[in-house]
Formats: C-alpha cells, sequence, structure tokens
C-alpha cells in the first residue's frame, strides 16, 4: 500500500474525467456514485497505507514515492536544484490525508443528497472530486513546489463551488453575487499565493531544495542568517493568511459562504482552509529558527481568534456564524503553531475538521429541512422536527465549545496548554477570551436553531422535516467522531501522569518540538507541576461553561438580547458591521486602485491605442494616395510596365 | 547581311508588338501583338546563337515558343471565359482591377 499513495490523488481525478465528460448524460444515482466510490477508495488506500506506516520504526515513519522528475533546474546559487514529482506520506501527512479523505467521503455522501435538487448536479461533483485531487496533492506533496500545485489547485476548486450558483444573488448588504464571492477569494487568495511563492523561491536559492526530507536539515544547520530565515518564514505566512482566512486576509471567507454549504463544510471549514497550518507545521524547522516569525503567528493568530470571534456573536445567518467560528478557530491553530505547539495545532487540525465539518453539515441539513432559510432569527424549536440534526448539532456545539471529554476539549486545552507553557501569558489570555466568545456564539446559535419558539413563516415550519438518511448517516458518524475522537491524544495531567498520549507520540518525531516564539528560553518551564496544567484544563472548562450558560440565560427570554443591544449601541453596531472592515479595504485599497485602473485605462485608450491607431491611419491615407495609380486597365499598366523598362535600360546605358 | 540587319528586324518586330499591346483594345489582338515580341526575342536570340556560334541561343528560342504555345492556349482560354461571362473582349471595358 505504501508504494500506492500516489493513487490517493490520482483516484479523484478519475472521477473528475467520468463525471466530468458524461456526468450530464448519466444518471443522477451514478453521478454520485462513481463521486463517491472514488473518494472512497482513496480513504481506504490512505489508510492502508497508513497502516503500514505505523508498523514502521517511529523515527523512521516516512515513505516517498518519485513519479518523475519535473523540473531539473540545474545548478543555481551553487546548489544543484532537482524538483520532482513525487508523494510523501509521514506523520504529518498521514494526519491531513486521512482527514481529506475521511471527512471528505463523508461530506460527498453527505452531498448526495443534499444536492439532489439542484442542477447541475454532475459539475458539481466534478468540482468536488477535483478538490479532493488537489486538496491530496497539496498533503501528500514531497516538496514545497508540488504542495503549491495543489495549494493553488484548491484555490481553484474554491473559487468554482463558491460561485457555483454563479447567478443568484448572495448579499443583499453589498449587493454580491455567488460569482462577485468566488472571485473575491480567489483575489484575496492570490495576494498570500504571491508571498508563498517568493518565499519558496527565497528557500530554492539560498538552500538549495525544496523536498520536506532535506529542508528540516538544509533549514536547521544555521549558517543562515537570522534575518534570511524570518523573511521567508513571514512570506510563507502570508501565504498561510490567504488559504487560512487570517488577519488581515480573512474576508474572502465569510462571503465563501455563497457556495452550498457541503462545500463550506468541505472545503471552508475542515480541510482547505486548514492548509495554511499544515504548511507552517511542515516548515517547523524554520520557524524553530526564526521565533520572530513565530512570534508573528502566534500575536495574529490569537488576534483573528478573538476578532473572528467577537464578529461571530451578532451574525444572523447560520453560515455566517460558522464562518467567522472557522476563522476563530483558525486563528487559536495558527497562534498553536506560532507558539511552538505544533502537535497542537495539528490535533486541533484534526479535531476541528470533525466539528466543524459536522456543525456545516448541520447547518446545511437545517436548511436542506427549512427550504433555504439561512437567517437564523427565523428559526427556533427545531429539535423536534429534526431529532438526529439537533443532537449532532450539539454535540459538535458541545466540541467546539471545549466541554470535557468532546473532542474539541482535549485540542483545545492542548493549545491553551501550549501557550502558557511557552511563557507568552498576553497570548494564553487572548485566546481564554476567545474561547469564552466561542462557546458564547456557539450556544447562541444551537439555542436560537434549536430551541425556543419558532419565529418564523408556517410555511416553512409546516414543510420542515428530518433530512434523508444519506445526509444523517454522514451526521451521525461525524457526531460520534467529534464525541470521541480527543481521547487519541489525551494530556498526561487527566491520567495522573501516565503517557496515553497517542497523537503526541505519533507526530513528535516529524515536527520540530519546543521551540517556536520563546520555546527557545522557556524550554524549562515545560516542566510545570501538575497542578498548575489541571488548573489551566479547570479555567478553559469554566470559562466555556459560562458561555453556554451566559448565551441560554441572554437568549431564553425573548426580547432581552435585543435590549442588550441597544445598550450596546455603539459597540453593537461596530460589530454587526463586521467592524466595518470590508468598508476600510474599500476605502483604503480597491478606491485608489480603481483609480489607477482608470488611469491605466485612459493611458491605454488614449496612448497605446492612440499610437496604433496613427500607424493604422497613416496607412490609410497613403493607400488612398497611391490607389489614384490604379486605373484598372491593363494597357495602362502596360505602359507602366514600357516606360519603367526603358528607364532601367536608359540607366544601364548611362553606366 | 550581317547580324545587324537580323537585330533589326528584331528591334522592329518587338516595336511592332508594343505598340500593338499599348494600342489594340480587343483582348485577343492584344495576345497576337505579345506573341510578337516573344517571336522578336526569338529572332534576337538565333541572331546572338549565330554570331557567338553556341547552340544556348536556339535553345531558348525554343523554350519560347514551348511557352508561347501555353501563353497561347492560357490566354485563348481565359479570353473565352471573358467573353462568356462579359459577351466582350475590349480589355477597356474590363476595369474592375480598381478601387
Amino acid at each position: 500500500m505504501l508504494d500506492l499513495i500516489w493513487l490517493v490523488p490520482l483516484l479523484p481525478i478519475i472521477g473528475v474525467v467520468i463525471n466530468g465528460f458524461f456526468g450530464r448524460k448519466m444518471t443522477l444515482k451514478a453521478v454520485g456514485l462513481v463521486a463517491c466510490t472514488v473518494v472512497g477508495l482513496s480513504f481506504l488506500v490512505t489508510l492502508g497505507a497508513v497502516w503500514q506506516l505505523a508498523q514502521m520504526d517511529p523515527g523512521a515513519r516516512a515513505h516517498e514515492v518519485i513519479l518523475m522528475t519535473w523540473i531539473p533546474v540545474g545548478s543555481v546559487n551553487g546548489n544543484e536544484i532537482l524538483i520532482n514529482w513525487g508523494f510523501r506520506l509521514d506523520a504529518l501527512s498521514a494526519v491531513l490525508a486521512l482527514v481529506v479523505t475521511g471527512v471528505g467521503f463523508l461530506i460527498h455522501v453527505y452531498s448526495v443528497g443534499y444536492m439532489s435538487h439542484e442542477p447541475d448536479y454532475a459539475r458539481f461533483f466534478a468540482y468536488l472530486n477535483l478538490f479532493m485531487a488537489m486538496m491530496l496533492t497539496l498533503a501528500l506533496g514531497n516538496n514545497l513546489l508540488v504542495l503549491f500545485v495543489g495549494w493553488e489547485g484548491v484555490g481553484l476548486c474554491s473559487y468554482l463551488l463558491i460561485g457555483f450558483f454563479y447567478d443568484r444573488p448572495f448579499d443583499e448588504r453589498t449587493g454580491l453575487t455567488c460569482a462577485d464571492a468566488g472571485r473575491k477569494a480567489f483575489i484575496v487568495n492570490r495576494i498570500g499565493d504571491l508571498a508563498f511563492l517568493i518565499g519558496m523561491l527565497y528557500i530554492a536559492f539560498f538552500f538549495g531544495t525544496l523536498n520536506f526530507s532535506e529542508l528540516p536539515e538544509a533549514l536547521g544547520h544555521g549558517s543562515a542568517s537570522g534575518a534570511l530565515l524570518t523573511g521567508i518564514g513571514i512570506l510563507l505566512f502570508i501565504g498561510a493568511c490567504g488559504k487560512s482566512a487570517q488577519i488581515p486576509l480573512y474576508v474572502w471567507l465569510p462571503d465563501a459562504m455563497a457556495g452550498p454549504t457541503p462545500v463550506s463544510a468541505l472545503i471552508h471549514a475542515a480541510t482547505m482552509v486548514t492548509a495554511g497550518v499544515y504548511m507552517v507545521c511542515r516548515m517547523s524547522t524554520l520557524y524553530n529558527h526564526a521565533p520572530e516569525a513565530a512570534a508573528i503567528i502566534a500575536s495574529v493568530g490569537a488576534l483573528t481568534a478573538i476578532f473572528a470571534a467577537t464578529m461571530g456573536i451578532c451574525a444572523t445567518d447560520i453560515k455566517k456564524v460558522l464562518a467567522y467560528s472557522t476563522v476563530s478557530q483558525l486563528g487559536f491553530m495558527f497562534a498553536a503553531a506560532g507558539v511552538g505547539a505544533y502537535v497542537a495545532a495539528m490535533f486541533h487540525l484534526m479535531t476541528h475538521a470533525f466539528f466543524k465539518g459536522l456543525l456545516f453539515l448541520g447547518a446545511g441539513s437545517v436548511i436542506h429541512g427549512m427550504s433555504g432559510v439561512q437567517d437564523i432569527r427565523k428559526m427556533g424549536g427545531l429539535k423536534e422536527k429534526m431529532p438526529t440534526t439537533y443532537w449532532t448539532f450539539g454535540i459538535a456545539t458541545l466540541a467546539i465549545a471545549g466541554i470535557p471529554f468532546f473532542a474539541g476539549f482535549f485540542s483545545k486545552d492542548e493549545i491553551l496548554a501550549g501557550a502558557w507553557n511557552s511563557g507568552n501569558k498576553v497570548i494564553w489570555g487572548i485566546l481564554v477570551a476567545a474561547a469564552f466568545i466561542t462557546a458564547f456564539y456557539m450556544a447562541r446559535l444551537t439555542y436560537l436553531v434549536f430551541f425556543g419558539k419558532y419565529r418564523g413563516d408556517q410555511k416553512e415550519w409546516d414543510h420542515a422535516h428530518e433530512s434523508p438518511r444519506s445526509m444523517t448517516i454522514p451526521l451521525t458518524i461525524l457526531a460520534i467522531l467529534s464525541a470521541v475522537g480527543g481521547f487519541i491524544g489525551i494530556p498526561k495531567v487527566l491520567t495522573g501522569g501516565k503517557d496515553i498520549n497517542f497523537f503526541h507520540h505519533w507526530l513528535e518525531p516529524v515536527v520540530a518540538s519546543g521551540g517556536g516564539a520563546h520555546g527557545g528560553e522557556h524550554g524549562a518551564e515545560v516542566a510545570h507541576s501538575a497542578g498548575v496544567e489541571l488548573l489551566l484544563v479547570l479555567v478553559a472548562v469554566i470559562v466555556a461553561s459560562l458561555g453556554i450558560f451566559l448565551a441560554w440565560n441572554i437568549y431564553k427570554t425573548a426580547g432581552r438580547s435585543e435590549r442588550l443591544a441597544k445598550a450596546a449601541g455603539p459597540i453593537y453596531n461596530l460589530v454587526r458591521n463586521l467592524y466595518w472592515v470590508d468598508e476600510f479595504y474599500e476605502r483604503i485599497i480597491l478606491r485608489p486602485f480603481y483609480r489607477m485602473s482608470a488611469m491605466f485605462t485612459a493611458f491605454d485608450k488614449w496612448v497605446v491605442d492612440g499610437l496604433v491607431n496613427l500607424s493604422g491611419i497613416a496607412a490609410d491615407i497613403t493607400g488612398q494616395f497611391v490607389k489614384l495609380f490604379q486605373t484598372g486597365l491593363v494597357r495602362n499598366y502596360a505602359l507602366m510596365f514600357l516606360l519603367g523598362v526603358v528607364a532601367i535600360l536608359f540607366y544601364l546605358a548611362t553606366i | 547581311m550581317g547580324p545587324q540587319h537580323y537585330l533589326l528586324v528584331s528591334a522592329i518586330l518587338f516595336a511592332l508588338g508594343v505598340i500593338g499591346v499599348l494600342t489594340r483594345r480587343g483582348a485577343i489582338m492584344i495576345l497576337m501583338s505579345v506573341e510578337l515580341m516573344l517571336n522578336a526575342a526569338n529572332l534576337a536570340f538565333i541572331t546572338f546563337s549565330r554570331l557567338h556560334d553556341q547552340p544556348d541561343g536556339q535553345i531558348f528560342a525554343f523554350f519560347i515558343m514551348t511557352l508561347a504555345a501555353a501563353e497561347a492556349a492560357v490566354g485563348l482560354a481565359i479570353v473565352i471565359a471573358l467573353f462568356r461571362l462579359r459577351e466582350t473582349t475590349e480589355v477597356d471595358e474590363l476595369n474592375l482591377m480598381k478601387w
């Protein structure tokens, strides 16, 4: 199986070909079957390969399959650079590949039910399969350039799928259509990708390799200057900011909710947006040697975590709440990676894929049952109508809030512990506050959707129904994973010192441990007493419970939330309008950009086109003059011919 | 009779051909004038061949005869086609090849 890992990204391509070229002529059932089968096979191959990987010696758990020489660059800056097209399965890529294929498969199955009423069924699954292929290329690529191909590929699929309902309006406030939302995502990502590309070229130029097998050594042997490493680290992180929706490039993700809900679940919650986190963990050696860059990651991550969480409080679109929540949770992951807790980041990536995928699928189930209503102000009391959706959504809420023994509890706790241990208490504080807000807005969402009295139209209520089995089964499986998925990473403090943290042992050999923003100086602090650790866990749990309790109390009484909003006045307005960030970008970046474009357009139209047209006009005028000699009479031509000959003869005679 | 006489005849023939081409209006007459010019060239070729006692000129003369035959065939075919199309062979009326 290990030698077959190249099949993992290839199998979905087969689905793309079949559904993309012949899907229109196939029945809906056949399209869904093909799409799910190829991803399912991918998952099985991954599972088999990871199983074999697990049999290997922990220190040597890596397997590479080189398919071909891709770009033989030659000698650059004294280094021989050869870029292969190859795949690498090691402990780190195994986690991502399993999450992507596993959650991806469930979401494919879910989509079969969810998209059954939509036109362009085959196109949807062709895109979805293409996304899987690209995401797995990203996960399994054995060097940065192959990863980058996947990176751009998922960006493309994201664009295609956000704009899937390209002609439907999406946002009344801004008047965007779905196609506009897709374009926004693509363009914002482009900014990050450019930085990523530059960073990658710097690595190739100065270190002579892009292979993940050689990079840690090349980056780590200490000959490179700190400034260079920091610069590269920041450039790569800007790329991650674009893809993983961090400040300041997060603005595309809320609008990405224009896509079909399974797409939001798969791409904009579970897999693609975590690619940045994966990349940072991949480059852990780099960030360990560039503490300033790591500190920036930690700060940006923590700020994003709390900033986006506050926006989640006031959003009224069920998917938008989840979108801000995703941005916020990604901030948690980056904060973890920034303080050197790479294992915690990957752990949260995994559990987040479970519970956020579940939340989105649950939201999709609600939207599906409510005939397309997304406004949570028009919902309520849906738990009787949709029992399965209700309890799975509830589990996911508890998991993301960090209630003990659900998946999110373990991963969030590990992030908080990592932040504390790094010595950066400010980041820890921000993250705890963000965790509080997370618990609050998630409880608010759950209450407004499933509890209380129904507030929408009677028509939708009568029609509301539980979703078909193809949707509820993936929900159930993800709910189980969200409930128990955390047990593979139980911290020592909860087991009385016994070390059964499987996840930690699995990843330890691949990500450089310690390091990070402050790990170097504070390495000794890792050895905290169990008491302090326990206290940290307790704080997190109390904060989470408090958040849920508070939300429950506010929203239980009708009208109280509105009164609070009025009392908060300008602050509420600020958050409700998303801190005017979109407007700010519009004013500061877009308008000057448009003005510059208008200037260039004028230059192009009047100067460049003018020169071109001028030469055309000149030729025309010449022609108008010369055409007078063309009489169309053969004898005239013959006479001219004769005169010419005579002139030539005369000339020849005179010399 | 020296070669100058032959060349004089050749020149007169050529001039007659040129005048024919320039003044005649019927396409057939123009073609015949062209033939005249070709034959004037033939005569000049043969004269020089004799003068230098070398066969090249005669070979060229044969070439020109072949060419003249082909040219007459193609030219007359065009004239017939023209006549069918326009009911005339007057070249002055065929003045479409202009702006």
